[in-house]
């Protein structure tokens, strides 16, 4: 009915310029016809432009007084016209929250007499209240001081009040068309699709939020490391060893016992288990040797190797200590080259904030070989990381108690126009190979860094809990793109 | 790593030359140091006190933070650090650091006793004569035993360091373990006498000290010091006596260091010497005192011998990757505080490690120093062997997956159709310039090569009429177009193509695939015309329904369509279900 009402006036008039009055001209709900009006603005018959207006509504205390009368009038008339009644009698007579009101407005208006005989001070009053009250019900202008005085007795209150005005849009037709939002199979079958007129589909706005699953961002990175260490003729370690002695994780790598990394303030150590069960005897007593006393040109640290400190557990600090033990398995065979990698979880005590963790992921690769150079180690590097999308590279001496050379690894960070430290590598110092077995023409070189870095430079994440642990932003993980590292 | 903090000023003095920051950082990357911060004196101690910065003024000093490796003890302070960095500059000579020559008798002596093994049971000692500090100096002094006490000391457990005005001691000493109420004296900053069991006690509330109180507060007997009139000098690990304090004015400085571990205890002593020597009357030049042990042994310290070692050339040049001369090996070294020289028939090196240098372990590390002054960054690079995946099969891979994760089934069609299934089935027009046409086909299944996916994915829906609905279903695969560009005149082309069909068309679930394509491969969605990501506008292809049907602009160029595929096409190819497809090109997603 409204739909027709409309379509049919835009015939003749020009415009509707407001819904509100053409809804009460044509005796229609205001409502049916702002319903009818969207609809038919979706399907562009007519365009609507939004009209806001602030009106007043009564509250419903606004209501009650507007049929009954304002509580000082209700007051007021219950005060006998001569003499007077008591103030309990007349309470008794009136509502508690109109005698309540009543007599405050009353006293106020100097209608009544207060005091415990109740009287008339005059003889005839005015409901101005109620009378305002019933021009607002009726949609009436009122004075502002009115407005006012109602709003403060909270018997009105502000209410936007919104509508269109309506003119003919481009599709207009004085009656609507059958309209299809789909095509539907019943439209198939019976073969109607021909006669069928579709809405428009709006293209500026995106499609409904697709239904689907979602990999975790850090793995999506893990998977392309993965990938691009088998493409460099990288074999995974196996690193599904969280718990390690202090032996593999720190001894066999010529870490010397008295090292701050060694700490209890660095490394979690175990209550249960709490030691390692066994090592390799003869291996731990070349590493005793060469940490005491040094041997293989090496003049050793000088200071008594304690058994107990090697058989203490703790949760790895580096997959380091997973190399170690590989290497050590290698060295036991007939020599033959190796490249090994692994990508995987460790452990550190440390206090948790935007850019720490106490443990994140670790990303390692070696290269054990004759003959290997600095040359080399640089060379796998610029290959390793140009892959990873940072080709100028530059690297700077370090320390590191395992490896000798090291080399910290800086990248030129386009979008931060500096240097950023990406990472760590070095060769394995012969104190750590030799006791091992190998020949001493081989060498170690090797890298590492955290998965997480990269991670959050490619994603743009600055806190790293908001990516890893079960504080995580769940939007975050949906949202990101697949990982195109190695791909160019 | 440790850091250490120089006034800038002192240390452009000390290196005879300024630095811009920018020069400065470069030549500590060069040698493996690095300037972590740059602050002043008064944003230090606001800091520390969490007060709002001040603004610096002018006249402040600027304070260089410097991070130095974790076993390079002799950059712990200006001096030697500065020495460092002249030498490396090619500035100044790697200096000869020598014990004085003078006879056991005139030598000061230590007394150790047998008790002190139940504690502490090392101490060395040495004397720095006619040393003249200034404010500077003197700081710094008091600085580098801090700093070796928080790094190779192990915050004093493995070795404590004291120096004392010798002038107001009486040798011999004596280096005693004694129960603690049997100690009493002065301790430093304090002027009333302390048992040493109450002194504990005391200290319990001393932030600074509190923390060493442990190392020897559940031992029967504490180590101590004593000079011949039993003045006490140290209370080690804990605190020195107040009356041997050293001042501004003190001349002769007598240094002990007691220890658990004697090697470290004796890197500690040869860093304080060496680094100290510089000021004394006789520069570089050390008065050595005699340790003797309750057993009759004795030593005298410190041990300033240089460590010889004799590298081959081969290793070095061998592990460094750079064929390098015995005299540029031997110059390379010398920058870096290692005198070299040739040994014998010069197929080896014959190094000489200073008492500064205790890192200096087995021929690695000096093939390291080797390497650190030629520079990182020179050495040539050399290439493992490697492979490299196509990059496109990669990123076709990693959107298969996604299009699967969003609830698609993966079917693989044939490359090859006829031509009415490539053209007049889809409502498309042959006009000879776009596909491959074959000239002896066995079957008519066989005439042409698709030049899009949609004919086999229609087939598989026409041939899927039983499967339960919505069949959700995609492809990634090639098609072939005529190309002049080509040798051969045809090229290969990777498109994506999904369809759905069920009881509705259900295209705004493909319109949602769109925009998820997009997401995963990083693209935002744009306005209409803008260049930076991707937007879609009303298209007209014969194989969609008017009105319904979008072509995918990315990066401004056309990708794609997705719409409702008319039904006429589904009726040719006996679908009674509504459908909607998708069709783009990703190799696209790989030119940037």
């Amino acid at each position: 009915m409204a739909e027709d009402a409309i379509l049919g006036y835009l015939a003749v008039a020009e415009e509707i310029p407001d819904s509100g009055q053409f809804a009460s001209q044509h005796g229609l709900h205001h409502n049916d016809v702002v319903n009818v009006i969207k609809s038919l603005h979706g399907f562009r018959y007519i365009d609507a432009q939004d009209i806001k207006r602030e009106s007043w509504v009564l509250t419903d205390e606004g209501k009650k007084y507007a049929a009954d009368g304002s509580p000082e009038v209700q007051l007021f008339l219950a005060v006998p016209q001569e003499g007077s009644i008591s103030k309990d009698e007349l309470q008794k007579k009136l509502e508690p929250s109109v005698f309540k009101i009543g007599c405050s407005q009353a006293g106020k208006n100097k209608w009544v007499d207060m005091g415990k005989q109740v009287s008339r001070k005059v003889q005839h009053v005015e409901d101005k209240v109620k009378d305002l009250l019933i021009r607002v019900q009726n949609v009436e202008e009122i004075g502002k001081d009115d407005v006012n005085s109602l709003k403060a007795r909270k018997l009105i209150v502000a209410q936007t009040w919104k509508g269109y005005s309506v003119r003919k849009g481009p599709n207009y037709a004085p009656k609507r068309k059958k309209v299809a939002t789909d095509l539907t199979r019943e439209n198939l079958q019976r073969a109607d699709w021909k006669e069928l007129e579709f809405k428009e589909y709006n293209f500026n706005a995106k499609g409904p939020p697709a239904e689907s699953g979602h990999l975790h961002p850090l793995l999506k990175v893990k998977q392309q490391l993965k990938n691009i260490f088998l493409q460099m003729g990288f074999e995974e370690m196996p690193t599904n060893n969280f718990v390690e002695s202090s032996f593999w994780n720190f001894d066999a790598l010529f870490q010397p016992q008295q090292h701050p990394a060694r700490d209890s303030h660095d490394t979690f150590f175990l209550e249960a288990p709490s030691t390692t069960r066994e090592l390799p005897e003869d291996y731990v007593e070349l590493v005793k040797c060469v940490h005491e006393s040094g041997g293989y040109g090496s003049r050793g640290y000088m200071y008594d190797w304690k058994r107990e400190e090697a058989n203490k557990n703790l949760l790895r600090t580096h997959t380091t200590a997973v190399s170690t033990r590989m290497l050590y398995a290698l060295a036991k065979q007939p020599f033959a080259p190796k490249r090994y990698f692994s990508i995987d979880r460790v452990f550190r005590n440390e206090s948790v904030d935007r850019t720490h963790l106490a443990e994140f992921h670790q990303i390692e690769g070696l290269v054990c070989d004759r003959g290997l150079t600095l040359g080399d180690l640089i060379g796998v590097l610029n290959d390793f990381f140009s892959r990873l999308g940072m080709s100028k590279l530059r690297f700077k001496p370090a320390y590191n108690p395992y490896t000798e050379p090291s080399m910290e690894i800086f990248s030129y960070h386009e979008g931060l126009k500096k240097w950023v430290e990406i990472g760590n590598s070095g060769m394995f110092r012969p104190e750590m190979l030799l006791p091992m077995g190998f020949p001493e023409d081989v060498r170690v070189i090797a890298w590492g860094l955290s998965l997480e870095r990269p991670t959050m430079i490619l994603y743009g994440i600055d806190n790293i809990r908001d990516l890893f642990g079960h504080k995580v932003d769940l939007s975050l993980i949906k949202r990101n793109p697949i990982c195109r590292l190695g791909i160019n | 790593m440790p850091t250490v903090s120089i006034g800038r000023d002192r240390l452009f003095a000390a290196l005879r030359r300024s630095y811009t920051q920018e020069e400065f950082e470069d030549l500590c990357f060069s040698f493996g140091i690095e300037l972590d911060d740059v602050t002043t004196e008064k944003a230090i101690i606001s800091k520390e006190k969490h007060l709002e910065e001040e603004k610096p003024s002018a006249d402040d000093e600027i304070i260089y933070k410097i991070e130095v490796p974790a076993n390079r003890y002799d950059l712990l302070c200006l001096e030697g650090l500065a020495q460092a960095l002249r030498i490396f500059n090619g500035q100044a000579k790697i200096p000869r650091y020598t014990v004085a020559k003078i006879s056991k008798e005139l030598m000061h002596k230590m007394h150790v006793k047998k008790e002190t093994s139940l504690i502490r049971p090392f101490v060395v000692c040495a004397v720095l004569r006619g040393i003249t500090f200034d404010e500077t100096s003197y700081n710094s002094f008091i600085d580098l035993q801090d700093k070796l006490h928080q790094n190779i000391c192990r915050k004093r457990t493995l070795v404590a360091i004291g120096t004392h005005d010798l002038d107001t001691l009486q040798g011999p000493f004596t280096y005693e373990a004694l129960p603690p109420p049997k100690i009493n004296f002065v301790p430093l900053k304090q002027v009333k006498n302390f048992r040493a069991d109450e002194l504990m006690e005391f200290y319990k509330s001393d932030s600074k000290l509190k923390k060493f109180l442990e190392i020897i507060e559940h031992s029967s007997v504490f180590p101590v010091i004593y000079d011949s009139n039993r003045t006490v000098l140290s209370l080690p690990p804990i605190i020195n006596g107040a009356h041997s304090a050293i001042t501004l004015k003190t001349k002769n400085v007598f240094i002990e260091c007691t220890a658990t571990d004697i090697t470290k205890a004796k890197i500690v002593l040869n860093t304080m010497v060496t680094t100290f020597a510089t000021y004394c009357e006789r520069k570089f030049e050390v008065e050595p005192v005699e340790v003797i042990s309750f057993d009759g042994s004795s030593s005298v310290y410190p041990d300033l011998s240089e460590y010889n070692m004799e590298v081959p050339l081969s290793y070095i040049t061998g592990s460094i990757g750079v064929p390098l001369e015995v005299d540029e090996v031997t110059n390379l070294l010398k920058r870096m505080q290692l005198n070299a020289e040739k040994a014998g028939s010069g197929h080896n090196i014959s190094v000489s490690v200073p008492p500064t240098r205790s890192d200096i372990l087995h021929p690695c590390d000096v093939m390291e120093d080797v390497a650190i002054a030629y520079g990182y960054n020179n050495i040539p690079k050399r290439k493992l062997s490697s492979l490299k995946p196509l990059p496109l099969n990669q990123l076709s891979d990693l959107i298969r997956s996604e299009i699967a994760m969003s609830g698609f089934t993966e079917v693989l069609t044939w490359i090859l159709c006829s031509k009415k299934e490539n053209f007049e089935m889809l409502n498309r027009k042959d006009d000879k310039s776009t596909a491959v046409i074959i000239g002896n086909p066995r079957s008519s299944d066989f005439e042409v090569v698709r030049t899009s996916l949609m004919p086999g994915m229609l087939k598989t829906v026409g041939h899927n009429k039983d499967h339960p609905k919505p069949i959700k279903i995609y492809e990634v695969g090639d098609v072939v177009l005529l190309d002049e560009k080509k040798d051969v005149g045809a090229s290969n082309h990777r498109l994506l193509s999904a369809l759905y069909c069920g009881a509705n068309s259900g295209f705004e679930l493909i319109h949602s695939l769109v925009d998820r394509i997009m997401e995963v491969m990083g693209t935002p969605f744009v306005p209409v015309g803008d260049k930076s990501g991707y937007y879609i506008e009303l298209s007209d292809e014969p194989e969609f329904l008017l009105g319904r049907q979008a072509k995918i602009v990315y990066k401004g160029r056309r990708i794609g369509n997705f719409g409702i595929v008319h039904p006429e096409v589904l009726n040719n190819f006996d679908i009674p279900d509504p459908c909607s497809f998708l069709e783009l090109d990703i190799e696209y997603f790989l030119q940037s």
